[in-house]
């Protein structure tokens, strides 16, 4: 009897947990701060979480791009399609690798540490400090954090993609020498607009909501001790990872699933 | 009539039958209490006897499952967000840890509820802050960072910044908690010269007894969810009560045991009938 009495308030404490993080979520979207105030602070958030993932973002694309490179030349030069390499590396990039990485990594690096900052703020009771003095929290801290990742995400992806195409180019055709016409003129005609690129920018701003909102959201709901903020930070990095993973899948069934 | 009667005509604070659970423990079982204006009061009480709750429910960060709470003449637990945040921009509260932006230097950290709340030029700002930093000889420490004070400095702008918008209701959360006994003289110094020159309501929360009751004008003791005993310090240190006097003389043991409930020391080390 006790196991099912365990599972009955486990599954009570979740659906109250979604419950909570949709009343926290409706808070920051309907919370932006005074412009005069909350523009500046926009601003200071963006540049942390958007320019300072902008090395590892870089770094990253540049890698995955080679690899594309490289593994794409082996693959396509046995078919004697080599130069099929820039519409499969851009492809690749556009739909796929840029929004799911990009928001993997954006997950890692500033989704993690927006959860312990907000954590720590909560165990050092900065967030009631600030309740009582009459500054909703919602709208101070969580609201330009929420709406700088939802906006960084986007444009790191396609920096990201940006970069790897360029990754690709570089093994394709300075080192493999695929010749510079086919690779970038088969991209040309093979990548469509709505269909590819927008579609890509749609995943990374679904990905960018969903990943803001679980670091936020565990860092404000945590328990505030030093286990508590360790745990939620865990929660984020995985919960986020797990979500943008799942939601990938049904974007792409969605998007490109019309056979 | 006394000045602290007439201050009891019309008090700041009033708690009727409170009743306040958490995690399936009741922390106040019915407490009633009047808190005057324009006087210091100390609440007293053994740890973890919810004397920081009872902060939290004055200032409507936590609800009463019942009983009411009024706070200049507004029913805390029924005020709406905005009408809640209106009454907290009355409020200053010093809390224990001193709860400094980390981020904000201590000229910014005084600035901040400032800024929150007005709109003023750029000189006049720096001039309230600067006031309100030379109120607690920290007038030179501006530009420090909150991780370059000593705890005591960390409370000391922490209470600038509490009085930044000259409230009418302080309260204090262990204010001399972990403090030096400089630092705590510090402190029970600017306490009372700010009660004197301001004439705000300072509630405070401590278990730090000489210091309280010697800047206090009322006192009053919770334990077990209830007020155990309460008056002026003085009808509190003749206060018929054993825990009153426990609590007060620092006794280790009495009416609140030193042994936490557990079971006969026979049954833990298996003793029982050991010798026969």
């Amino acid at each position: 009897m006790q196991p099912l009495v365990d599972l009955g308030r486990r599954g009570r404490e979740l659906i109250e947990s979604f419950g909570r993080s949709g009343q926290f979520l409706f808070g920051a979207l309907a919370g932006m701060p005074d412009p005069r105030v909350g523009f500046p602070l926009l601003i200071k958030q963006l540049y942390f979480l958007g320019v300072l993932s902008l090395a590892i973002i870089v770094v990253s694309g540049l890698f995955i791009g080679m690899v594309l490179g490289l593994q794409g030349y082996t693959i396509l030069s046995d078919y004697g399609s080599e130069a099929a390499i820039g519409q499969m590396i851009a492809l690749t990039l556009v739909r796929e690798l840029g929004p799911v990485v990009t928001a993997l990594l954006f997950a890692g690096r500033a989704g993690s540490a927006l959860t312990a900052e907000i954590g720590l703020m909560k165990a050092t009771e900065q967030l009631s400090s600030m309740e009582m003095m009459g500054v909703d929290p919602l709208r101070r801290v969580i609201a330009p954090r929420f709406w700088a990742g939802f906006l960084a995400v986007p444009v790191l992806a396609a920096i990201f993609s940006v970069v790897g195409i360029w990754g690709g180019m570089l093994v394709g055709v300075e080192w493999l020498g695929v010749f510079e016409g086919s690779f970038w003129g088969n991209m040309q005609s093979s990548v469509d607009f709505s269909s590819d690129v927008m579609n890509g920018v749609i995943k990374s701003v679904v990905f960018g909501f969903v990943c803001t909102w679980i670091a936020v959201y565990q860092g404000y709901d945590c328990v505030p001790t030093s286990a508590g903020i360790s745990s939620a930070t865990t929660k984020t990095v995985v919960f986020s990872s797990l979500a943008v993973l799942g939601l990938d899948f049904v974007l792409t069934a969605v998007m490109f699933g019309d056979f | 009539m006394s000045s602290t009667s007439e201050a009891f005509l019309r008090p700041h604070i009033e708690l009727k039958d409170v009743v306040f659970s958490r995690g399936g423990r009741r922390i106040f079982d019915g407490v009633s209490l009047r808190i005057p204006r324009g006087r210091i009061t100390a609440i007293m009480g053994p740890s973890g006897t919810g004397k920081t709750t009872l902060l939290r429910l004055i200032g409507g960060q936590l609800k009463p499952d019942s009983g009411s709470i009024m706070v200049d003449g507004q029913s805390v637990p029924d005020l709406g967000r905005k009408a809640l945040y209106r009454l907290r921009e009355t409020m200053g509260m010093l809390f224990q840890s001193g709860a400094l932006f980390t981020d904000l230097s201590v000229f910014e950290n005084v600035a901040f509820p400032i800024r929150a709340h007005t709109r003023l030029p750029e000189d006049m700002l720096r001039d309230i802050v600067l006031m309100k930093l030379e109120a607690v000889g920290l007038r030179g420490a501006r530009d420090l960072m909150p991780a370059q004070l000593s705890g005591g400095m960390t409370r000391r702008v922490a209470l600038a910044r509490s009085i930044a918008l000259d409230p009418e209701l302080i309260m204090y959360d262990e204010p001399f908690a972990g403090q030096d006994p400089i630092a705590m003289g510090v402190l029970v110094k600017l306490i009372r010269d700010l009660n004197h020159s301001m004439g705000m309501t300072s509630v405070m929360v401590s278990h730090d007894v000489p210091e309280s009751l010697s800047i206090s004008h009322y006192a009053c003791i919770l334990s077990d969810g209830q007020v155990i005993g309460d008056g002026t310090p003085d009808e509190l240190r003749s206060h018929p009560s054993d825990k009153v006097q426990q609590f007060l003389q620092g006794h280790p043991d009495g009416p609140v045991p030193f042994h936490y409930t557990a079971v006969a020391p026979e049954e833990d080390w298996g003793i029982a009938g050991r010798g026969r």
